[in-house]
C-alpha cells in the first residue's frame, strides 16, 4: 500500500476515488469474461422454452439453492444492509432478521406446491383454476411492477458503486457504466437463458459469500474474534464521533408504525417475489425445490451475520461521516470498509462482487419479467395459447432486449438513493399483490377469479399509491450532513401518508380484497380445482426435467 | 396433461382422488404441520418487532459486555429459522414425501 492510498482524508470529500480504478475494472473484467464463457458453454442448446424459461428443469437442489442465495443477496443485501447497520446500528440489523425468516413462507407455504403446480411462471399457478386471460394480465402486470421496483433498487446501487470506485463522479461517465453493465447483462440474459443466467448466479454467491466471510474474520481478528469489543467500539466511535449509540433500538425509524410496517413487508414479500418463486421451477422435483430453499436459507442466514459484523465494523474502522459524505453514502460502507481492511486489492475483489452482484440479480429480475411478458401476455393473451415455443422465446428475447433498455435508463435516474430502502418497497408491494392470491390459490377451495383480480390490483394499487404519497418520495427534512432531503423528489412536498413503507395497510388490504372478492362471486371450477390440489400435494402431472 | 389442452378436457381421477379418505388425510397431515409451525414462527418473529419498537428500554440493555437483549433476541431468531428449517425439511423428507409420491403413484397407474 502506498502513501498515496493511505491519505484518504477520513472526512472524504465528495469527488474522492477511493483504491484504483484500473484494479477495480481488472477485476471485474475478469469477472465477465470468466461467466460470459461459462453462460456460452452451458446454453448451446437453448431452443427449447423449458431451456429458456427454466434451464430444462435440471439443476440440483444445491445448485439452485445457492442460485437462489445470488439473486437474493442482491446488492440491497451486501451494500444496503451492511451501510444500515454501520449507520443505525441495531435498526439495520433488523432488515436482515426480517429478510432471512421470510424465508420460512416460501418454504413451509409455497415452494413446494408451486413447483408441482405451475410450468414457467407465477401467473401459472395463480391462473391454473381461474379465467385464464384476466388473471394472467393482472399477474403480469404485478410481476413487471415488483421486478421493476427491485431493478431500480439495483441499478442504483451500481451507480454508487461506480462513482465510488472508478472515480467516475461526472453525470456521463456514471450512464455510460450502468449501460455497460447493462449490455453485458442483456447477454447473459438473452443468450444464456434461464441456464445461463442461473451459473452466473451461481458463481457469483459464491464469491459473495466467500468475499463477505473474509472480512467478517478480518475485522474480528481485529478486535480479538471478541463481538463485545467490536460492538463497543463500533457504539464508542458513533458516539464520540457526535453520533447516537448504535446498539440502541431506533436511531432509524422513530415511527414505531413505521418499523412494523416495514417488517410486515419484509417477512411476507419475499414469498411473493416473483423471481425468487420462478427459480422453483428450475428443478426436477419438489422435493429438489424444498431442498434448494433449505440451501439457500443457510446461505442467506450465514451470509446476514456477516453483514452484522461487517456493518458495526465499518462503523468503527471507518466511521459515519466519511460513510454519509463518500459518493455512494449509505451503499458504500462495505467497500470502504475493504479498503481500511486490505487496501486496494481487497477493494478491489469486493467492488467487483457487489458488480457482480448487482450484474447477476438484474439478470435473474429480466428473465422474469420477459418470461412473464412473453408466456402470459404474448402467448395466452395475444396468440389465445396457440404460440409455439420456439415463437415465445423469441418473443421473451425481445423483451428481455427492451426490458434492459429500461433498467438502464431507470438505474440513471435511480442514482443515490438508498437501496435497502427501495428493496423494502419492492417487498411491499410483493406482499400485498402477489402473496394473498397465491395463499389463497394453494389453500382455499372457493378462491376465484374476482378474488385473485381484487386482491392483485387492490394490493398493486393501494401499494403504489401510498408509496407516492409518502416521505419516500417527497417532504423529509433536509439532512445536516449531506445537505439534501432523503425524499427521492427534492425541494417538493406533497405527502400525505405518514409512513415509509406502506406494507401496514396494503398487505392486509390485498387479503381483504381477495376474500371480499371471492365471497361476491359464485364462480368455482371443481375439475381444476381437484387437478390442482392433487397435484400440489402429491405431485402428479408436474412438469419433469427435459432430457438431453 | 397439458394445461394448455381445452378446460374441458376434465381428469375424473383428479376428483376421485381429491375426494378420497387417504387424500383428505394427507391434506390435513400437511396443514396440521404446516400452519401452526407458521403460526408459531410469525408470532415470535412478531414479538421481536414488537419489542425493538415498543420496549426500547429493555433491547439496548447490555447483558453480556455490549451484548444487549436485542442482539440477543435478533441472534435467536437466525436459530429458530435454522432449526424450523431442518424440522420442516426432516419431516417432509421421511414422513410427508412418501404418502405423497404413493398418492402420486395411484394417480399414475389410472392412466
Amino acid at each position: 500500500m502506498s502513501a498515496l492510498v493511505t491519505s484518504v482524508p477520513s472526512i472524504a470529500p465528495a469527488a474522492t476515488t477511493v483504491g484504483n480504478p484500473a484494479i477495480n475494472i481488472g477485476i471485474f473484467a475478469l469477472f465477465v469474461v470468466v461467466t460470459l464463457a461459462i453462460v456460452i458453454r452451458a446454453s448451446r442448446n437453448n431452443r427449447s422454452a423449458a431451456e429458456y424459461y427454466a434451464g430444462g428443469r435440471a439443476f440440483t437442489g444445491r445448485q439452485n439453492g445457492i442460485a437462489i442465495a445470488g439473486d437474493y443477496l442482491s446488492a440491497a443485501s451486501f451494500l444496503g444492509i451492511a451501510g444500515a447497520i454501520a449507520l443505525n446500528g441495531y435498526d439495520g440489523f433488523l432488515y436482515s432478521i426480517g429478510f432471512l425468516v421470510a424465508w420460512l413462507v416460501a418454504l413451509l407455504l409455497v415452494a413446494e406446491l408451486l413447483r408441482n403446480v405451475g410450468k414457467y411462471t407465477m401467473a401459472d399457478v395463480l391462473s391454473f383454476r381461474l379465467r385464464q386471460r384476466p388473471v394472467r394480465i393482472a399477474a403480469a402486470i404485478s410481476t413487471l411492477v415488483v421486478s421493476f421496483f427491485y431493478l431500480l433498487a439495483q441499478m442504483a446501487g451500481a451507480g454508487g458503486l461506480v462513482a465510488l470506485l472508478l472515480g467516475i463522479d461526472g453525470a456521463v461517465g456514471q450512464r455510460l457504466v450502468i449501460a455497460v453493465v447493462g449490455v453485458i447483462m442483456i447477454f447473459y440474459v438473452i443468450y444464456g437463458g434461464m441456464k445461463g443466467t442461473t451459473w452466473v448466479q451461481i458463481i457469483k454467491a459464491v464469491l459473495l459469500i466467500i468475499g463477505a466471510g473474509v472480512m467478517t474474520v478480518w475485522v474480528l481478528g481485529k478486535f480479538g474474534l471478541n463481538l463485545s469489543s467490536l460492538l463497543g467500539d463500533a457504539s464508542t466511535a458513533s458516539q464520540s464521533a457526535g453520533g447516537k449509540d448504535l446498539l440502541q433500538p431506533g436511531l432509524q425509524y422513530k415511527n414505531p408504525i413505521d418499523f412494523i410496517s416495514l417488517s410486515m413487508a419484509l417477512v411476507l414479500g419475499t414469498a411473493g417475489l416473483p423471481h425468487v418463486l420462478m427459480r422453483f421451477y428450475t428443478v426436477p422435483t419438489s422435493r429438489e425445490a424444498r431442498r434448494s430453499v433449505v440451501w439457500a436459507i443457510w446461505l442467506i442466514g450465514i451470509f446476514y451475520l456477516f453483514t452484522l459484523v461487517l456493518g458495526f465494523g465499518a462503523a468503527d474502522l471507518v466511521g459515519a461521516a466519511e460513510i454519509k459524505n463518500a459518493p455512494g453514502a449509505v451503499n458504500s460502507a462495505a467497500p470502504l470498509l475493504a479498503f481500511k481492511l486490505g487496501g486496494e486489492i481487497l477493494l478491489g475483489i469486493i467492488s467487483a462482487v457487489a458488480f457482480a452482484t448487482i450484474l447477476a440479480v438484474v439478470a435473474g429480475l429480466t428473465i422474469t419479467a420477459s418470461a412473464s411478458l412473453s408466456h402470459d401476455i404474448y402467448n395466452t393473451v395475444v396468440k389465445q395459447g396457440r404460440a409455439t415455443p420456439e415463437e415465445e422465446v423469441k418473443v421473451a428475447r425481445i423483451a428481455a432486449l427492451v426490458l434492459g433498455a429500461i433498467a438502464i435508463v431507470g438505474g440513471i435516474f435511480a442514482l443515490g438513493q438508498n437501496i435497502a430502502f427501495l428493496v423494502a418497497l419492492a417487498f411491499a408491494i410483493a406482499a400485498s399483490a402477489n402473496l394473498p392470491t397465491i395463499l389463497y390459490s394453494l389453500f382455499w377451495k372457493r378462491f376465484n377469479t374476482r378474488g385473485a383480480l381484487w386482491s392483485i390490483y387492490g394490493g398493486l394499487v393501494s401499494a403504489i399509491t401510498l408509496i407516492i404519497f409518502s416521505p419516500v418520495v417527497s417532504g423529509k427534512a433536509i439532512d445536516p450532513v449531506t445537505k439534501k432531503s432523503p425524499s427521492m423528489l427534492q425541494g417538493v412536498d406533497f405527502h400525505w401518508f405518514p409512513l415509509d413503507n406502506p406494507g401496514i395497510i396494503s398487505i392486509p388490504l390485498g387479503f381483504l380484497l381477495g376474500y371480499i372478492g371471492t365471497v361476491t362471486s359464485k364462480e368455482y371450477n371443481a375439475a381444476k380445482y381437484a387437478e390442482m390440489e392433487v397435484r400440489s400435494l402429491t405431485g402428479h402431472g408436474a412438469e419433469a426435467a427435459t432430457h438431453h | 396433461m397439458s394445461k394448455e389442452a381445452p378446460e374441458r378436457v376434465v381428469d375424473d381421477a383428479n376428483v376421485a382422488m381429491q375426494n378420497s379418505a387417504e387424500f383428505a388425510q394427507l391434506r390435513t397431515k400437511f396443514r396440521k404441520f404446516v400452519f401452526p409451525l407458521t403460526a408459531l414462527f410469525l408470532a415470535w418473529y412478531f414479538l421481536y418487532v414488537l419489542l425493538s419498537v415498543f420496549a426500547r428500554d429493555f433491547m439496548g440493555t447490555r447483558v453480556v459486555g455490549n451484548v444487549t437483549w436485542g442482539l440477543i433476541l435478533g441472534l435467536l431468531q437466525f436459530v429458530s429459522t435454522f432449526v424450523i428449517t431442518m424440522v420442516y425439511a426432516r419431516w417432509a423428507d421421511r414422513v410427508f414425501d412418501p404418502e405423497a409420491e404413493a398418492l402420486a403413484r395411484k394417480m399414475g397407474e389410472h392412466q
